[in-house]
């Protein structure tokens, strides 16, 4: 129900798939998915030998850059505590 | 007429028996104490002190990338004796062998067993062969008995008595390469990965660090159940605790995947070629040194070490800063969908 | 491992949990209601690095956990048929049934099978015709769509050898149930791959009904960390809502091709949980037009009288309502290696996670 991981489609035969996962392959169905709107390069999300989603690389890098945010903001803290000698977080 | 596959003749003693003994376990073992072929074997040991194990393997498949139940065999049992301090000098093998189990496959096994005695300058001397009836045992169990002499100074490796508090871990290489190896082998599963076992005779590479220094307070193989069930074995009980570090564990990129996918974790799978050493703080980075010089120990890696706090539990650092406890796991680990 | 490792980073991890500090002043109480999200917290440490003033709580979120020991009792049932195979994923073969466990049977001599895919139970089939293949179906909506591809497929290759007992049931009713049944908690961390299918929408009651949040969370640390921030922030402000933080996987209409495939096979029925009893169409049963592959319909077989241990409060422990430690059993007459109720068999089970990194408070 939640062990799914994101592959790398490797190539696509028809509605099967040969995805990667780190240097493991594993041949998915593509039952659930529209294979007119995927092309080896992407990456799904596999479960139990099918691909329930493509993975959206802006909305990854989105999330992605949010924590930039809380970098800028954790460096802000450092700066303040060392200023003031105070403990913070 | 040439013989094609075991019958049951064949464990039966009489000429069938001798006849397999002698053309095929006797030629690939060959050695002057198996020759005569007694009853028993008759040793000369050099030590009072002696070491002696025995294990079973009825691996499935047989066959699997990087070795096999005859390689298995021989490596296990040497490295048994060699992670207890001892130089393994002589093994047994007995053979439980299915009815109809093609010869040639047999040969196959076997000569990878004399292979493998040979690189770890170990000799067969006795062993024995039963044939039992289709379908009472899974094509062919492998048992090995293994003696060897104690290295002086070496009685507290296998108990790690003389641990103490500040002592380093270390691991000789990559874990989880052999159960999943194993189990990409099993092909039920589709997937492929091209992981290698590990399986290897570390009596070398143990040798070696015993006898460069005396600063190696404890060996242990790393097999079924993993380096998580090593350590949390160890200092289960004891004073002290152990604290690991999952950024310092290596895995191979193509094991790590493979368990991402079938939500394994890589600390609980099993290795034949790993033996986990706990060592005093001064020597570890020598005794690393001294390992990645070996080639069997060419990725060895300082893991964690021995603590105060926590007496009797193992705690890992995961990759992001949190903390877990490594338990002993409660059976194998199975593919799930959770 | 691409997609991984980024949300693995471990200087990430340092700012958010400071973010995180430095925003949470009031108590909060989250559930997650996924084992996956179990499994991934206790994993990574993720207690660890969070301030006291936020507590997490598991929730029935493992379909091993809220199964029935009636479901296992007709599973072993089935198993002791002479000319049936079963095929069932990993996390059910010690899941204690009344007097047994599949894993158990398969010891006495049953001809029981573990796949990754239903795609291999179907494969199963095809090689063993004279054979009857039952696949025990689990699972929430993350798994169900795979079931019905499997039973789609099995009607086009005419497999009628093949059969599925379902026990697939459907987020959103439990999540309801807990907070009827008095469960106190300020917001959901919502299950990241049932959402991936059902899309953010069906959650949109929680916050209109209830006064509090859902997150719809990914599975590694930075994604679990962001997840508890937004519900924070949330709490903080009295604002709650849905957000989707796993974007990259969840949109929010889901996936409607795999919707679609459940609409056609399945149909709801009521269903029982352990720890909340029987929820109104809560669970998924095979539609009549594809009852030639329905294990209840087509085989018929003697189930034992199900028996639950006295002791046992999975219930409890499942709702978030006790800790696996206040059980009597646990640790004891219940461990991993001898497990009395499901909470300890599965690996993300409550009480299992409880006692792999927890057992005592070191």
């Amino acid at each position: 129900m939640c062990l799914s991981i994101p592959a790398k489609i490797e190539s696509i035969d028809g509605d099967m798939a040969v995805c990667s996962v780190g240097g493991a392959t594993y041949t998915a169905s593509l039952q659930m998915l529209d294979v007119s709107e995927l092309s080896p390069g992407d990456y799904v999300l596999l479960h139990t030998g099918f691909a329930l989603q493509k993975i959206s690389q802006e909305e990854a890098e989105a999330t992605l850059e949010l924590f930039d945010e809380f970098e800028a903001f954790n460096e802000m803290l450092d700066e303040e505590e060392k200023r003031t000698g105070g403990h913070i977080v | 007429m040439k013989q094609t596959h075991i019958l049951l003749g064949h464990g039966s003693g009489g000429r069938l028996s001798h006849e397999l003994i002698r053309n095929l376990f006797v030629r690939y073992f060959h050695n002057h104490l198996l020759e005569p072929q007694g009853d028993a074997a008759l040793l000369k040991m050099n030590s009072e002190k002696l070491a002696f194990t025995t294990d079973s393997f009825v691996v499935d498949p047989l066959f699997f990338p990087g070795g096999d139940i005859g390689k298995l065999a021989v490596a296990g049992t040497v490295n048994d004796l060699a992670v207890s301090g001892a130089v393994p000098k002589y093994l047994s093998t007995g053979f439980i062998i299915e009815e109809g189990f093609p010869l040639e496959m047999l040969e196959k096994v076997v000569a990878s067993m004399a292979a493998e005695a040979q690189k770890a300058g170990v000799m067969i001397v006795t062993g024995d062969t039963k044939v039992v009836e289709k379908g009472k045992c899974d094509k062919l169990f492998i048992n090995t008995a293994g003696v060897g002499e104690m290295i002086e100074g070496a009685e507290n490796i296998a108990s790690g008595k003389t641990i103490e508090v500040g002592d380093k871990i270390l691991i000789n290489g990559t874990v989880g390469d052999h159960g999943m190896a194993v189990m990409g082998a099993r092909n039920q599963l589709n997937i492929s990965a091209g992981v290698v076992s590990d399986c290897a005779c570390l009596n070398d590479l143990t040798e070696l660090a015993l006898k460069e220094t005396n600063a190696v307070k404890f060996m242990r193989d790393a097999t079924r159940g993993g380096l998580g069930t090593v350590m949390a074995e160890l200092c289960e009980g004891k004073t002290f605790g152990i604290q690991l570090f999952e950024e310092k564990i290596p895995v191979r990129e193509s094991v790590r995947g493979m368990c991402e996918l079938l939500g394994f974790d890589p600390l609980y799978v099993a290795n034949e070629g790993k033996v986990v050493m706990v060592v005093s703080a001064i020597a570890a980075d020598r005794i690393l040194d001294i390992m990645k010089a070996h080639p069997l120990g060419k990725e060895a890696a300082i893991i964690g070490e021995i603590t105060a706090s926590h007496a009797g539990r193992t705690w890992l650092e995961t990759s992001i800063g949190g903390s877990r406890i490594v338990d002993m796991p409660a059976g194998e680990q199975l593919p799930r969908i959770c | 491992m691409k997609y991984i490792d980024e949300y693995r980073d471990k200087e990430k991890v340092i700012s958010i949990s400071n973010r995180i500090r430095f925003s949470s002043k009031k108590h909060i109480r989250l559930m997650e209601v996924c084992g996956g999200h179990t499994m991934a917290i206790q994993r990574f440490g993720i207690p660890s690095l969070l301030p006291e003033n936020i507590e997490l709580v598991s929730g029935p979120g493992c379909p091993v956990c809220v199964t029935s020991r009636a479901y296992i009792d007709q599973a072993i049932a089935y198993s002791r048929l002479p000319d049936v195979i079963i095929t069932t994923y990993g996390d059910l073969i010690r899941v204690p049934g009344s007097t047994s466990t599949l894993d158990r049977e398969r010891a006495a001599g049953s001809d029981i099978r573990i796949v990754y895919s239903i795609l291999d139970a179907l494969m199963i089939a095809k090689k063993n015709r004279q054979k009857k293949v039952v696949f025990l179906g689990i699972g929430f909506e993350t798994t169900s769509p795979a079931t019905a591809a499997g039973i789609l497929k099995a009607q086009m290759a005419g497999l009628f050898n093949f059969f599925v007992y379902s026990a697939h049931k459907i987020m959103p009713p439990p999540m309801a149930a807990l907070i009827d049944q008095g469960v106190n908690i300020h917001g959901y961390i919502g299950p990241g791959h049932v959402s991936t299918i059902t899309g953010s929408h069906i959650y949109d009651f929680i916050p209109e009904k209830y006064g509090m949040g859902v997150v719809i969370s990914g599975f590694e640390p930075l994604d679990l960390l962001q997840s508890i921030y937004m519900l924070v922030l949330q709490h903080e402000n009295e604002t709650p809502k849905v957000e989707i933080q796993y974007s990259r996987a969840v949109k929010p209409e889901g996936n409607q091709k795999a919707k679609d495939m459940l609409e056609e096979v399945f149909e709801l029925r009521d269903d029982w949980w352990r720890g909340l009893g029987t929820l109104h169409e809560s669970g998924f049963a095979i539609r009549e037009r594809f009852a030639e592959f329905d294990a209840e319909k087509m085989l018929s077989v003697e189930v034992e009288p199900t028996r639950e241990d006295k002791g046992c409060i999975c219930g409890t422990v499942l709702k978030g309502l006790a800790k696996p430690s206040d059980c009597k059993l646990f640790g004891k007459a219940c461990t991993p290696s001898d497990p009395v109720g499901a909470c300890m068999v599965s690996n993300e089970g409550a009480c299992a996670a409880y006692y792999r990194f927890k057992r005592t408070e070191a």
